[in-house]
């Protein structure tokens, strides 16, 4: 009886397990199938059919070049690599004064920025839109950036975590060789800093690349498309080619894919680490 | 430039201090607490954006959003992706508990769990277009089952579309809460879990008696996300649906409001209602949590 009961809980386990991987799955996987298919093909058969042929990528080419893709991967890159090199090194000098240095108006400036958490982003875009707009930033790749660089308390804090495991004792051998605090920062503290910097990486590189929002309203000119806003641009004109459009969605969803499967460990710490406040 | 190693450590630390924190301090100002108070002040005006002078005019947008139905109606639609963040939370609890003890392909089962929240947003809008489209995948599945009389057109129906489209936001975040909760469980030392077996406890017990008392702060921590969560979800029915047939959300509306009616003054004050909403919240969720201590 025992072992009944416990054979029917684990089937029940692997179960709810497989369903649940369908369920994550299969919507991808039938955009899949209909990128590869030809468009009378399309037509044809059902979302669950399998293509002709597995090789066919025409709509991968039509999309890439049809939704100037090139375009939208360099203007992510430039933004995602300019403020995240930003937010990590701003992050990571508020934690070093923040940990090493005790001031007043620290508890201040911690609080300062803990607030600002939790004002929800959204609800100030229409302020925030007056602002970039009076600086002269709309429609120029520094809108967005500007947004991303804003040091946020998460990288501050998984910063300040990392900082007290480095012993101070480190830095006062330094000083005693007569070592600048600056030397200290960015000679010693940086480079032992590198796994919380891995971690904010990861986590801000991912919620950049899928941001929507922020390009969409400040940076609507076409020469300034992101992945996120090239693929939108396929939702009228590309109507009655889902095909294609399966494709486009594809091309943005691949190198997530590739950076998930290569940094899967860093990427679970990131995210456990990052959200848990 | 005097070098840095020459001046004393007293004056080098306060010069470190300014310039460390100008640039971080001067973004903060900048992009968080000047709109929110810039917020405020267009709230009280009717200022389309563009003409030079704001016009005064007291509580009118107020009296707008609270008293005109279409307005207010949005709220009703971050209603239902309220309760599905129930649903969520409740599916990520339970994968990440069954997970964390030993399961066979454990690693492929979390991988294929969480890759949905590492996606790109409009990407998984086009996903779910597709998948409920009436010839689409859901449709198609069902016909497969057996279950053919199920079919719907789930987004052309005023009843099943916030549903649907509730549903699109699970399979989004659902990974999200499934990791949190997951590194939060694996946090517990296995000696208690031992302990627990030698006590004749099974894994009802376990999950009851010791998993959720250990990441208590967590849930309530996401369940304060929720809220805000719900209230500000943009873009799954912004690229779906573009927010007709009743689906707009307060952000879609929002934006509708400010950038494509002009209506800049009415916008903010709609924007100030729903961080009055956020704040509430929290502070209620903090008084709450206070009080079981």
């Amino acid at each position: 009886m025992h072992t009944f009961k416990y054979s029917a809980a684990s089937f029940f386990k692997y179960l709810t397990l497989v369903l649940g991987a369908l369920m994550a799955l299969i919507p991808i996987a039938v955009v899949f199938l209909a990128s590869l298919k030809t468009n009378a093909e399309y037509a044809s058969t059902g979302p669950l059919t399998l293509p002709e042929n597995w090789l066919n990528f025409s709509n991968y080419t039509k999309a890439f070049v049809d939704g100037k893709m090139l375009l939208g991967f360099m203007n992510t890159i430039i933004i995602v690599l300019i403020s995240i090199a930003g937010a990590t090194l701003t992050g990571s000098m508020m934690a070093y004064i923040l940990a090493r240095f005790k001031f007043k108006g620290s508890k201040l400036l911690m609080g300062a920025f803990l607030l600002a958490t939790l004002i929800p982003g959204v609800t100030t875009q229409v302020a925030t839109f007056q602002i970039i707009n009076s600086l002269e930033l709309f429609n120029t790749r520094w809108a967005p950036i500007l947004m991303y660089l804003g040091t946020d308390i998460i990288a501050v804090y998984i910063f300040m975590q990392f900082l007290d495991s480095i012993s101070e004792s480190l830095d006062e051998s330094a000083m005693l060789d007569g070592a600048s605090y600056w030397t200290i920062y960015w000679r010693i503290i940086l480079p032992l800093l590198s796994p919380a910097i891995v971690t904010v990486i990861i986590v801000k590189g991912v919620n950049i690349y899928n941001d929507f929002y922020t390009p969409f309203l400040y940076m609507p000119k076409s020469d300034l498309q992101v992945v996120s806003t090239a693929l939108f641009k396929f939702k009228g004109p590309y109507g009655s080619q889902w095909e294609v459009i399966c494709a486009a969605i594809m091309i943005a969803i691949i190198p997530t894919l590739i950076a998930f499967v290569s940094l899967q460990k860093y990427i679970y710490n990131g995210f456990a680490q990052g959200s848990v406040k | 430039m005097p070098k840095l190693s020459n001046m004393s450590y007293k004056n080098q630390r306060i010069l470190i201090i300014f310039l460390f924190s100008l640039v971080p301090v001067a973004l903060l100002l900048t992009f968080s607490y000047l709109p929110v108070f810039k917020m405020f002040q267009y709230s009280f005006t009717s200022w389309d954006g563009f003409s030079k002078k704001m016009e005064y005019v007291g509580f009118e947008n107020y009296k707008t959003i609270f008293t005109r139905p279409e307005y207010f109606a949005v709220f009703k639609v971050s209603l239902y992706y309220f309760f599905a963040t129930f649903v969520q939370m409740g599916l990520a609890l339970y994968f990440a508990t069954i997970l964390s003890f030993n399961v066979r392909l454990k690693n492929w089962f979390k991988g294929i769990l969480f890759f949905p929240t590492l996606l790109n947003g409009v990407a998984i809008g086009f996903i779910f277009l597709f998948f409920f489209k009436p010839e689409g995948t859901l449709n198609t599945i069902l016909d497969l089952l057996g279950l053919g009389a199920w079919q719907q057109k789930w987004l052309l129906n005023p009843n099943l579309i916030n549903i649907s489209l509730a549903f699109a936001s699970v399979w989004r975040y659902m990974g999200m809460n499934f990791i949190i909760f997951l590194g939060a469980i694996s946090s517990i030392g296995s000696d208690i879990y031992e302990a627990s077996e030698i006590d004749g406890a099974n894994r009802w017990h376990q999950f009851r008696h010791i998993i959720i008392p250990s990441i208590k702060r967590i849930l309530q921590l996401n369940l304060i996300l929720a809220v805000s969560g719900a209230i500000g979800v943009f873009e799954i029915p912004y690229v779906m649906t573009g927010g007709s047939n009743g689906s707009g959300t307060f952000v879609i509306q929002t934006v509708d409001v400010a950038f494509k009616y002009s209506k800049l003054g009415l916008a903010s004050a709609m924007a100030v209602v729903l961080l009055g909403i956020v704040v509430l919240v929290t502070i209620l969720q903090r008084v709450l949590i206070k009080e079981e201590k």
